[in-house]
Order: structure tokens, then C-alpha cells, then sequence
């Protein structure tokens, strides 16, 4: 059932929810840019319509503790060094950034089970918050993702006057139950707030791409076009894109020796990086053309190959905008997607 | 201009390929691109207010591709080519330079930040911007919304071409070291948490380090395995302190200051700053020195007098105490 | 500043192998006392002194780096130890702008000659550190003990 609060008494249910678990939202860092934060009194919701990095971050975070080692003659002992967990609520994930929680549980959820990845999205309660504005870059619509409806434990519309509260899941009904202050009513706002932005959605410039070239099976069309050589030529080979991504879920394992301890860390690795899947043979992607290749192939082909035709992309349009060179999934599907549409 | 130069040069067969930008979806995103026939420039060239980046650094590779490349280069971006140049990194027989003159780049994040949101075209107008976006037309002030490196710009004299458009400049006096020196006149505490707060963004994404003219070694220290001091993400203060000090020190007295680093970092960090100091303090303990303004000067860390400071020198520099 | 008694600092001091190790040496044969707290790392030249050498030595606790090498004008390889003083001069002032104590490093030219330099250097040094305290903001976490 919609529930609502006024606008002006956000900071109220701000404090609610902090009160009960820690609370992350959007708001703007020193810089200006909009990241999800723990919440502290008199800290606003941001402006931004997303976040600079994506809600991943709080799933899969870009450095994570493994285990460590110590080792002492010719003893080793193991020593646990996960962080320690607690329930935390994490408002404001847009629908593209929910997409991108689904898309990473089909790979970490999957057997074998990731435990590290399990034990994050077993402790947070997801409230999503429907777009208001979306931007050019948005490309959501083509991955059949309604930014307007946005789905979650609580689905929250803000609008003139309301912050509109629905609850869909269990844990979203729990969250609503320790929330006396939320008022009955506000469904008329939200479907409002839903047509005005369906009707932007609709006008969104990326919002229509012809995807017929891709999808499962689409590896031998696709994987010797000799348009990937001046797509790829510019690329730096910086990882933004891959670590902007809501989706992108390579890591890398590494080690830390202090001379006493060995530490057993992953962190995030990108495809765009020269050492890349490195093995002792050598690299199998030895150029950039091939590194390249690969994060778009792995969104639009292999991950489709394995879950059923669903891409790998969600259209948040992150890498749109933070790009050192403007080159993109979008630039990718239009260039490679005309001969075979 | 520029596109009308790029096809002269492709059909009088004075060069094999032209460096320059390629349009993209939006008046902002302009990629840069090898344009191999003239056609190929007819369809797909741009230029604008928002070509930003130094072309310079893929003259590494399109230099030794065999055949002759043609570049456009804009005042800054001619600094790191002289630079390359010094340094053996590309041949000059091989290149043809257009120097452009430039009147500053602008900076679509700017815009954002500005308040547009869902920007769909800009139309110049004088020193104003037309903003087009899903939610109506805004105008911003050029002047506001410059990259950081042009709000700074340090010259508009370009110190190589093989042919010019627009007219030569000159250096400019700029205000580019107040911010360091505001810096330097905080106490330690200040400046520390000032570049925690800065540094503890960075996602190691490495655009800095990879869009970097000055950063050409074959193999980076910080991804070579055999280094000791790889580290692919920052797994803690420590690191993201490392990587930034020696990125800036490597390229002390070779960096140009292009602004490249700043222009691309996803996280808004500062850092320009980083270098601009080393190149504030060569200014003021080893005299004035300008990256890739010449051929013959000797950078001034492969360099040396007997007469030279001693580190102690820091310990008497300004700033406030502690 | 409190001074905690009880805090011994770790200093690393890089030696350069013609003059400043064998002054060190020279100071230890005529006996002269410093702190035990000073590892001596010793180095072909002065301007071997690569800056991530000083950046590791804090990782891994140091709480204070001296670097060691030939006056100006004596290096057995005629000019490194000018190249190190450009070096460890900007480094330095580095370090000073990112808010890392400016006292925490130093240069110090010590001839074969000068032990009783050498122990008067590290003792004057030991004892700027000890003042300053553990460092803390160029330090790994994960070092820490």
C-alpha cells in the first residue's frame, strides 16, 4: 500500500531509518558529484539523477579482505579477515542500478555460491527511488527497465511536495511497520510522477537502439568485424568505464605481505587493463583491440549467451559521461549494429 | 576549418592519415580518430568547443605506422609534442603538424554541474552558451564552464607546426599556481586533510596515468608484478598516496601541464595540482622552466648546479606552522 | 607537543657506499653512540635513492628516512649526488605539501671522514622524530602493528 511523508520531513525519515540500521543515500561529496554515503544528520539527498560510482560498490566493494596467513615455521595459520557486517539500509538505488543487483547475483549468487558478495545482500534492505529527470545519457528503456517503477524492498517516488513510500518485500514491510509517521495516501502523485517521466523517457535520445545484432549466438557474426579496429584505436585503456559500471564484475585476487602476515585481498580488475587474464602462457588479449572487445562482447554477447538473451548492460549511462574519450556501449551498438539489424 | 584543412591534406596525398575528432552522439562527445580518406573525414569529422583532448600521445604509435600523419594540434597540446619530440618518442619526419589556434575548451561536466541536466545540444553565441536539454534551454557563460586547464590556460603560443590556422599567440601570464600557493599557505593538518579528502576518491581507473603525454614508459612500475608496488586498486590511504606522488614525480620537470589529468578523471580530483607543484617549486628553486617550449633547455631534474638549495630549504619555505 | 617517553621511532637510513656507510662505520669503530633504532640501508649512490624507496620504508613503519651521500662535489661517481639533491629536494616538498611532516625526512652529507657527523646527524634526527611521534599519515594499515 503507497504510504507518504512531506518533502520537508525527509530529514525525519532519514533519521527513522538511520535509527534502526545504517543508512546510505546519494548525496554530493566535497567535489560535487553524488555518491551514496552513510547518512549524518543534515546531510541532503542529492540533486544528481545518479550516483558518480554505482550502488555496487556497497555489494561488491572495490577492495575486500579474503582471508590472511600467518605463517611461523612450518605452521600456517589462518586468520579471518572479513569485515564485519550489520544490516544497513541503502536508499535512492535507481532502477538501472537495481538491474545491475540482479545482474550481478546471476554470477555471484550462482554455484558456486560467493559468500563474500551472499553475505552483503543478505544485510541490506534495497529502496529504490523512481528517476525524476533522466538525462541524455540515459539508455535504460532499451533494456526494458521502467525508471519510473522501480522495483526493490521499498519502491519511493519523489515528487513536488511527497516522498512516496511503497513497500514490496517483506523486509520493505518491516522497515514500513517501524515507520509510524508515514501517512496513508500518495498513489495519485506517483502515478503522476510516473506519466511525466515516462513521457521524458519516451523523448530520450538513446532510448531506441536496434539490439538485433546482438544476443546469445551473435559471437561468430560479431567477433572478426573490422570495426572493432577504429573503435577500439582511441581507447586508453583506463578502467573508468569498467569501474563506473553497475555490471562489470571482474576481480582480481591479490596478496599483501607485511612481513608477518599475509593478507588475501580481491579487488575490482577491468578488461581494459594490460594484464587482464594474464596467465604464464602469456596474454591471450594482447592488444588493446582485444581487451576492448571483450568488455562489449561480454555485455552484449557472452553474458546473454548465459542467462537467457538478457544483456549485460542496464543503460545507467555512467561510461557515457565519464569516458576520457567518449567512446561507448551506445557508439559500439550503433557502429557494429547496422549491418546486422 | 578544420575538416576543409583534413581533406586537402588526404587527396593532395600530403599526408596518409589525419589525427583529429570524430563526432559522436551529442555536440559534446567527440572521440579522437584516424581518418584514413577524405570521405571518411566528410562523414564523420568534428571539431568544436569541446575537443578537448591533446592528440599528441597517440603520435607514440601513429608515428611509427609507416606513411605520413597529419595532427591537429592546439596551443597546449604542442608543448607535449615538443616534449615527446626531446624525449625520442615520436618521429618528426613522419607527422605533419596543423597548429590550431584556440580560444579554450569547454567542459560538459561543467555544464552539469552548472545545473543542466539531460543536455542535448549547445549552440555558441558570442561568449554565451545556448544550453538545449530535456527540460528547456539554459545559457551559461563560456567562460564559467571552460575545462580547468583553459580557465588556466598558460599559452597560446604554439611551439610547433608545420602550418598554422588562426593566428600565432603568445605566452600568457596566468593565475595557474594561486591554488598551490594557497595550499602551501595552510598548516600541514589543513593540507592533509584537504588532499585526503581529494586522494581518497580515486578509483585507480588509471585514466590520469594512461591520458598522460609524459607517461610513455612501455610498462608501467604499477602493473608490472616483478615491481614490488603494483597495486591494480588502492587498497588503502598508503597506496592511493604512493601512486599519486610518484605519477607527479615521474613527470616533474618533463610535465607540460596540459591539464589532461584533471580533464579526465572520473572522480573530480585536482590533479593538476600535484603537478603544478612540482613545476611551482622548479620555477622558484631552479628558475623559470617550461616543458616542451624548446628543443635544447635540459629538464630540470636531469639537470644540475653546483650552487643548487639544499633539501633543508623546505624546512624554512613558507607556510603556516602547525 | 607531548613527548611520549616510551616511543621509540624506527628510522631508515639509506648510506651511500663510498662516504656515508664508511663514516658510519668509522663512527661505530671509534665507538660513538646512536640509537640502535637506525637501520642502515646502504646504497651504491646517493641518487639510487629511488623516491618509492622512502615512500616503502613509511609503508612498512619507518617513522622517519634520512638519506646519506658524498658532499656535494665528492661523489665517487662525480655527479649523482647533485641529481639526488634536485630529487629529495622536490620529493621533500612534496611530502610538506600533502600535509606529511616536513621533519620526517632529511638529507645529510657525510663523508668517509665524518663518523663523529654520522652519530651526531642520527642522534639530532632520532631525537626530531621522537618529538614528532608515530607517523601516522604515510602510513599502511596494514602494516601496522
Amino acid at each position: 500500500m503507497m504510504k507518504r511523508i512531506p518533502r520537508g520531513e525527509i530529514d525525519r525519515l532519514f533519521a527513522a531509518l538511520a535509527g534502526m540500521q545504517k543508512l546510505y543515500i546519494p548525496a554530493d561529496d566535497p567535489s560535487g558529484q553524488a555518491r551514496f554515503t552513510p547518512w549524518a544528520e543534515g546531510m541532503a539527498l542529492t540533486q544528481r539523477l545518479n550516483t558518480a560510482r554505482s550502488a555496487k560498490d556497497l555489494f561488491f566493494p572495490q577492495v575486500e579482505n579474503l582471508v590472511g596467513f600467518k605463517v611461523t615455521g612450518k605452521q600456517i595459520e589462518m586468520i579471518e579477515t572479513r569485515d564485519p557486517l550489520e544490516d544497513f539500509i541503502l536508499f535512492g538505488v535507481r532502477a538501472c542500478d537495481l538491474r545491475g543487483f540482479e545482474i550481478l547475483d546471476s554470477v555471484f549468487l550462482s554455484d558456486p555460491v560467493d559468500t563474500y558478495y551472499q553475505s552483503r545482500r543478505q544485510h541490506a534492505t534495497v529502496v529504490t527511488l523512481a528517476c525524476s529527470r533522466p538525462e541524455e545519457t540515459c539508455f535504460c528503456g532499451n533494456f526494458g527497465i521502467d525508471p519510473a517503477e522501480p522495483g526493490g524492498d521499498v519502491s519511493c517516488w519523489l515528487t513536488e511536495d511527497s516522498l512516496c513510500w511503497r513497500a514490496n518485500t517483506e523486509k520493505g514491510e518491516a522497515l514500513t511497520a517501524a515507520l509510524p509517521f508515514l501517512e496513508d495516501g500518495g498513489e495519485d502523485a506517483a502515478q503522476a510522477q510516473r506519466e511525466a517521466v515516462r513521457e521524458i523517457a519516451a523523448r530520450l535520445p538513446l532510448n531506441r537502439l536496434d539490439l538485433s545484432a546482438f544476443g546469445p549466438g551473435k559471437t561468430q557474426a560479431l567477433f572478426n568485424r573490422p570495426e572493432w579496429k577504429r573503435l577500439s584505436e582511441a581507447c586508453l585503456g583506463c578502467g573508468t568505464c569498467t569501474f563506473v559500471c553497475p555490471t562489470c564484475q571482474c576481480y582480481d585476487i591479490e596478496e599483501f605481505n607485511d612481513g608477518e602476515t599475509v593478507r588475501r585481498f580481491r579487488c575490482w580488475d577491468s578488461c581494459m587493463y594490460s594484464d587482464f587474464t594474464q596467465m604464464s602462457a602469456g596474454q591471450p588479449r594482447p592488444t588493446q583491440l582485444e581487451r576492448f572487445r571483450q568488455r562489449f562482447m561480454h555485455k552484449l554477447v557472452y553474458y546473454p549467451d548465459n542467462n537467457d538473451g538478457a544483456f549485460g548492460c542496464v543503460g545507467c549511462g555512467r561510461c557515457l559521461q565519464k569516458c576520457p574519450i567518449h567512446m561507448n556501449i551506445v557508439k559500439v551498438v550503433k557502429t557494429l549494429g547496422g549491418d546486422g539489424a | 576549418m578544420l575538416q576543409v584543412k583534413a581533406i586537402e591534406l588526404l587527396e593532395s596525398g600530403a599526408v596518409d592519415r589525419v589525427l583529429g575528432w570524430k563526432k559522436g552522439d551529442f555536440f559534446y562527445d567527440l572521440t579522437p580518430a584516424v581518418f584514413e580518406s577524405a570521405d571518411e573525414v566528410r562523414r564523420e569529422f568534428a571539431y568544436g568547443p569541446f575537443a578537448g583532448a591533446n592528440l599528441s600521445k597517440y603520435l607514440i604509435a601513429e608515428s611509427r605506422r609507416g606513411g605520413k600523419v597529419g595532427v591537429f594540434l592546439k596551443p597546449c597540446d604542442t608543448y607535449s609534442l615538443v616534449q615527446l619530440l626531446k624525449e625520442h618518442r615520436v618521429l618528426r619526419e613522419n607527422v605533419y603538424v596543423v597548429g590550431v589556434q584556440c580560444e579554450g575548451m569547454c567542459d560538459i561536466e561543467k555544464i552539469r554541474d552548472a545545473g543542466c541536466a539531460g543536455v542535448t545540444a549547445v549552440e555558441e553565441d558570442g561568449d554565451r552558451l545556448k544550453v538545449a536539454t530535456l527540460y528547456g534551454e539554459r545559457t551559461v557563460d563560456r567562460r564559467d564552464v571552460l575545462l580547468e586547464k583553459c580557465a588556466a590556460c598558460k599559452s597560446r603560443k604554439l611551439v610547433i607546426y608545420d602550418e598554422l590556422i588562426g593566428e600565432q599567440g603568445d605566452v600568457i601570464d596566468s593565475n595557474r599556481f594561486d591554488k598551490v600557493a594557497a595550499l602551501e599557505a595552510m598548516t600541514p593538518e589543513q593540507r592533509y586533510e584537504f588532499w585526503r579528502g581529494e586522494l581518497s576518491r580515486c578509483i585507480r581507473c588509471n585514466a590520469c596515468r594512461n591520458v598522460c603525454p609524459a607517461c610513455s614508459c612501455e610498462k608501467c612500475v604499477f602493473d608490472n608484478p616483478d615491481s614490488g608496488v603494483r597495486n591494480k586498486a588502492a587498497a588503502d590511504s598508503f597506496e592511493e598516496n604512493m601512486f599519486h606522488i610518484i605519477r607527479a614525480f615521474h613527470v616533474a620537470s618533463r610535465c607540460t601541464d596540459c591539464g589532461e589529468c584533471s580533464r579526465v578523471c572520473p572522480q573530480h580530483i585536482p590533479l593538476h595540482l600535484l603537478n603544478r607543484k612540482f613545476i611551482k617549486d622548479i620555477n622558484e628553486l631552479y628558475g623559470e622552466y617550461q616543458a616542451g617550449a624548446d628543443f635544447d633547455s635540459r629538464p630540470p631534474l636531469m639537470d644540475f648546479t653546483q650552487g643548487d638549495c639544499e633539501p633543508s630549504i623546505v624546512y624554512q619555505r613558507g607556510g603556516a606552522k602547525a | 607537543m607531548s613527548v611520549n617517553e616510551s616511543f621509540r621511532p624506527t628510522i631508515v637510513a639509506f648510506c651511500c657506499n663510498w662516504c656515508s656507510y664508511a663514516g658510519a662505520d668509522l663512527s661505530g669503530t671509534n665507538r660513538l653512540n646512536y640509537p640502535a633504532n637506525v637501520k642502515i640501508i646502504r646504497i651504491p649512490c646517493s641518487c639510487r635513492l629511488n623516491p618509492m624507496f622512502i615512500l616503502r620504508a613509511f609503508q612498512r613503519g619507518a617513522d622517519g628516512v634520512i638519506l646519506c651521500g658524498c658532499h656535494p662535489g665528492d661523489c665517487h661517481y662525480t655527479t649523482g649526488n647533485y641529481y639526488a639533491r634536485r630529487r629529495m629536494t622536490l620529493l621533500f616538498s612534496m611530502l610538506d605539501y600533502l600535509g606529511v611532516e616536513r621533519e620526517r625526512t632529511r638529507v645529510e652529507w657525510v663523508s668517509a671522514a665524518e663518523g663523529a657527523k654520522f652519530a651526531a646527524t642520527m642522534n639530532e634526527f632520532v631525537e626530531t622524530v621522537t618529538k614528532l611521534g608515530k607517523n601516522r599519515r604515510l602510513e599502511d594499515l596494514r602494516c601496522s602493528k
